[in-house]
């Protein structure tokens, strides 16, 4: 159990998807603009990061890896070199049910959530994440704390990158360095400051 | 006449309007077919030099950490001349005899239940969740057939990926004759440096064990000052990656404690030498 | 080539920079740039995969069904990433071994979707190859850029050639460990769009609040 809790702290914190492996920085820096939109899309990561890893996790050991085929009788496939195209397929379909699903059973989550689904497909975050997960071996509780917990820290590195953006446009920014290049500086210091947390053994 | 009719179907699926749910289907798997046949042919038939190509990394860098590197020479040759191949029973220390060590994968074997051991968190200080029981080490002797050296193969996570690499040591069993690694996913430029040469070279006669056989080799947090006590068993900290430069630390701590390879370490000097055992 | 052809391949170098005005694929750039030969590399891969994945989705982008064409698209790419993927193991092994999980995340660099969705489903295959190429050169030209800067304040060699001889191996210079850590990149990203919208000032974005001038005469 406290294994799961150290982990699930990991994920958000020291080993946070956006400012410290630097991935899904492009919906990051795109959709920061303000708190209520970086909102719902960090929903959106944290729900479908839930899904996606698991399941993927279970596609893992009982298809892909070297010997997974053995209960169908085939212990010598490996299909390990599928693993990036079987991910990927994974992702953008749970993205597409979720989005069928929603518009049909749950519209005002679907409002809610609707348009920042298709971002995530090409959302570098949730493919890192089940790369994490595949390259690092976790197991199918793992993976589900994984999941969520990197889900969870995204989204707080997005919420925190639009409240500061808020601010900002108060402020006198150069000519030339507003809009893109000073979040490109504001997301720098924040990874500076998060690197803080990096060697935090729990 | 089988043909024309294919073709017909063909033209009518691909004449449906796109939402049409036949016309779905269709396209659907006919790119999975493609891009399936595709991927495949490229994954098999390339798949022998991906491995020739892996093999024989792992031999020259079995060769450059015992200072044999020769470029230029067949490295399949050189390697079966100047190295042997050994099987250790981690668990008594002892050599195993009839042992086919060429098909041996010790990745393999450390994910099947009955040819390794699961490690409780508190022993697991590599971060590698099983051990196998039987390991390659691979012994070079000397003109005179005596044991110069021996590489240990060690493996252990460090910020982002498990590292893989070798360490060689002299023949007493304590003193580092050198350490590489040959596969890792750190970053580049910082966790990376650890393939670097001038940092690897720091390894070579510092001590890898105490007389009691402990573990004392670790990288410092920063660099090592050279008046410092304990200076003959710290290495410098690579800047920027600190949870590497932990993992390189604790990976070599797991391999050459009680767990790894402490047990053939003692036993090292009763062992039959190698060529008349 | 025409005047359009040819804007459709130059464009995305400065004017049209997928990285710094159109924020595509910036992961990568920050991930591989701390040297300079897996950035080439990488933006060679870029490049492959970009103009095969455009001319593809370009020559079947009339029988695509709308409700499954981002994974039409996604699948495609995948399946080009991991042929380039294999290459890269078979043939450069030692590179590849550099740019590890990064090769694989060209399936969601956004570059590679975005050109699919916005460009290559409207527009015929040569015309898409040529948007393909141009900003897959834009990239690679940022990606250039930042790694030439973090390698040489970095590690003070460019290419693994020393330029800057470094203290600790007797030169001169202390090196900038700053610019091989990620915050590095980001910060210098941040000044590479200022000093481009500096030269070319119609990409300055106007700012959402203004705040209000006050002369000298309103005081009076």
């Amino acid at each position: 159990m406290e294994a799961y809790l150290s982990l699930f702290v990991r994920s958000i914190f020291v080993e946070n998807l956006a400012l410290s492996f630097f991935l899904g920085i492009c919906t990051f820096l795109a959709v920061s603009k303000k708190i209520e939109t970086a909102l719902g899309l960090g929903a959106a990561v944290v729900v479908v990061q839930g899904i996606t890893l698991p399941i993927n996790n279970l596609i893992a050991t009982y298809l892909l890896n070297e010997g997974a085929l053995s209960w169908l009788g085939l212990p010598d496939v490996n299909l390990v070199y599928l693993h990036l195209i079987i991910f990927i397929g994974v992702i953008a379909a749970i993205v597409q049910i979720l989005e069928m699903i929603l518009d049909r059973y749950v519209p005002a989550l679907y409002n809610a959530l609707g348009i920042f689904l298709p971002l995530i497909t090409v959302n570098c975050a949730i493919l890192g994440g089940s790369l994490f997960m595949f390259n690092r071996s976790y197991n199918f509780a793992e993976s589900v704390v994984f999941g969520v917990g990197s889900g969870l820290g995204w989204a707080l590195a997005i919420v925190g990158l639009a409240a500061v953006r808020e601010k900002l446009k108060y402020s006198d920014v150069p000519e030339g360095l507003q809009g893109l290049g000073i979040t490109f500086i504001v997301a720098g210091l924040m990874s500076l400051s998060f690197m803080s947390f990096s060697g935090i053994q729990l | 006449m089988a043909e024309s009719l294919s073709t017909s179907t063909h033209k009518g699926l691909l004449a449906l309007p796109n939402d049409d749910k036949r016309k779905i289907i269709f396209v659907a798997t006919a790119l999975c077919l493609v891009c399936s046949v595709l991927v495949s042919t490229a994954a098999v038939t390339l798949r022998t030099l991906q491995e020739n190509n892996a093999q024989n990394a792992r031999k020259m860098e079995i060769l450059k950490v015992a200072g044999l590197h020769s470029p230029g020479e067949d490295v399949d040759a050189y390697f079966n001349q100047h190295v042997q191949t050994k099987m250790v029973d981690l668990n008594s220390g002892n050599y195993i005899e009839n042992f086919d060590v060429a098909t041996f994968d010790e990745r393999k074997a450390a994910r099947e239940h009955d040819s390794s051991i699961e490690l409780q968190a508190e022993q697991d200080i590599a971060g590698i969740k099983r051990r196998t029981n039987y390991v390659r080490v691979y012994l070079i002797p000397d003109q005179q057939g005596k044991i110069n050296k021996i590489v240990l193969p060690v493996h252990g996570y460090g910020l982002w990926s498990t590292m893989y690499g070798f360490l060689a040591l002299s023949a007493d069993g304590r003193t580092i004759a050198g350490l590489t690694f040959y596969e890792h996913a750190e970053t580049a430029g910082l966790g990376a440096e650890i393939t670097n040469a001038k940092w690897l070279a720091q390894f070579p006669g510092k001590q890898a064990l105490d007389p009691q056989g402990r573990p004392l080799i670790r990288v410092n947090k920063g660099p090592v000052n050279s008046d410092d006590t304990e200076a003959n068993y710290l290495v410098d900290g690579i800047s920027g990656a600190t949870l590497t430069s932990i993992g390189v630390t604790n990976l070599m701590h797991f391999w050459l404690g009680e767990l790894g390879f402490g047990p053939y370490l003692g036993k090292l000097n009763q062992l039959a030498q190698p060529n008349n055992g | 080539m025409t005047m359009q052809t040819k804007a459709i391949l130059t464009d995305p170098l400065i004017n049209k920079n997928p990285i710094t005005l159109q924020i595509l694929g910036v992961c990568s750039a920050l991930a591989v740039t701390t040297k300079l030969a897996p950035a080439l590399i990488m933006g060679l891969a870029v490049m492959v995969v970009l103009s095969i994945s455009n001319v593809s989705i370009s020559l079947i982008r009339k029988h695509i069904p709308g409700s499954i064409r981002i994974i039409v698209q996604m699948t495609i790419i995948a399946s080009l990433v991991i042929i380039v993927d294999q290459f890269l193991k078979a043939y450069a092994y030692e590179l590849s071994k550099q740019l590890s999980v990064f090769i694989g995340l060209i399936i969601t660099n956004c570059i590679v979707m975005g050109r699919a969705e916005a460009f290559a489903m409207h527009n015929p295959p040569t015309a898409s190859f040529l948007d393909g190429l141009g900003h897959a050169m834009g990239y690679g030209l940022i990606l250039v850029i930042v790694a030439v800067v973090r390698e040489l304040l970095g590690s003070g060699t460019l290419l693994d050639y020393t330029v800057l001889p470094l203290v600790k191996d007797g030169g001169w210079y202390e090196p900038n460990g700053l610019m091989l850590l990620a915050p590095g990149a980001f910060f210098i990203i941040g000044l590479l769009i200022w000093a481009i919208r500096t030269w070319k000032p119609d990409q300055v974005e106007k700012p959402e609040y203004q705040i209000h001038m006050v002369h000298r005469t309103e005081i009076m």
